[in-house]
């Protein structure tokens, strides 16, 4: 019992929050959309295991439920944003997002 | 004590090839270390007992939205470095600021303690059973609207996807 009480929830948090900061900077500096599109896949990925995390250590299945309809979600907004990117591949010829500026000015 | 174990080596290795998505010069290797991110998640399902998710993240993570991912980086044959990179100080000031935002974080959770109610890998509310339960008497309405947003999002993407001018 105690042996398995040693993992703190605190730990979870740590990792979760460094996930999402590897998300964060992957989005600042990429510019190729594919790429970005994985960063947020990432971010949305450490915010599950928080979710499940918490859900497990309060003994409350509502936060794991929130988990699935979150990849449900994600799984959606994929397969919209990779027929999106190709595209921009069709139109473009490149899917650096430096190239999408026509709605910059 | 083993499980510990685990956790730090499951954390260690998502961190890792989490670093590595963003470190690799070709987009099939990041697209490579991000599964490898996804599976070590998966494991940390697994250590928490939450067995119908950890099932779930398998398959639609690794399986399905990987494969989209390595299809699209095969078939429009995007697999070069990247020619126009960033400037170096953009790259500096957003690591800086990624970093900030960790600290911020962590030094946010730090020392944060929930009472723990249930121990993970005691806890039943993970099993395939229980979740069913809760899922088609609980929360009926957003399960079958969801179908509806896979509808949706299909119907867009062979719309987005299709050879003729739209």
């Amino acid at each position: 019992m105690t042996a398995l009480s040693s993992i703190p929830i605190s730990h979870y948090l740590i990792l979760c929050s460094l996930l999402f900061c590897i998300g964060v900077v992957g989005v600042l500096i990429k510019r190729n959309a594919l790429l970005i599109l994985m960063s947020v896949e990432l971010m949305i990925n450490s915010i599950n295991l928080l979710l499940a995390a918490f859900s497990a250590y309060s003994n409350d299945p509502a936060g794991q439920i929130f988990v699935f309809f979150i990849m449900v979600v994600a799984a959606a907004e994929v397969a919209i944003g990779l027929a999106i990117i190709v595209l921009i591949y069709k139109t473009t010829g490149s899917i650096d997002i430096d190239v999408l500026n026509k709605l910059k000015w | 004590m083993f499980t510990n174990y685990i956790f730090y080596f499951l954390s260690i290795l998502a961190l890792y090839s989490g670093v590595m998505v963003l470190l690799s010069k070709k987009p099939i290797h990041s697209v490579l270390y991000l599964t490898m991110t996804f599976f070590a998640i998966g494991g940390h399902y697994i250590l928490l007992n939450a067995q119908f998710l950890a099932i779930v993240h398998i398959i639609v993570y690794a399986g399905a939205i990987m494969v989209l991912f390595l299809f699209t980086v095969m078939l429009l044959n995007l697999n070069k470095e990247d020619s126009s990179p960033k400037h170096i100080w953009v790259k500096a000031a957003a690591i800086i600021a990624g970093f900030m935002l960790g600290m911020i974080l962590i030094g946010v959770f730090r020392g944060y303690d929930l009472q723990i109610v249930q121990q993970p890998m005691e806890s039943q509310i993970g099993l395939v059973k229980q979740l069913g339960r809760v899922l088609y008497k609980d929360y009926m309405l957003p399960f079958e609207v969801s179908s509806i947003l896979f509808l949706t999002a299909m119907v867009g993407a062979v719309l987005l996807g299709k050879k003729e001018q739209i």
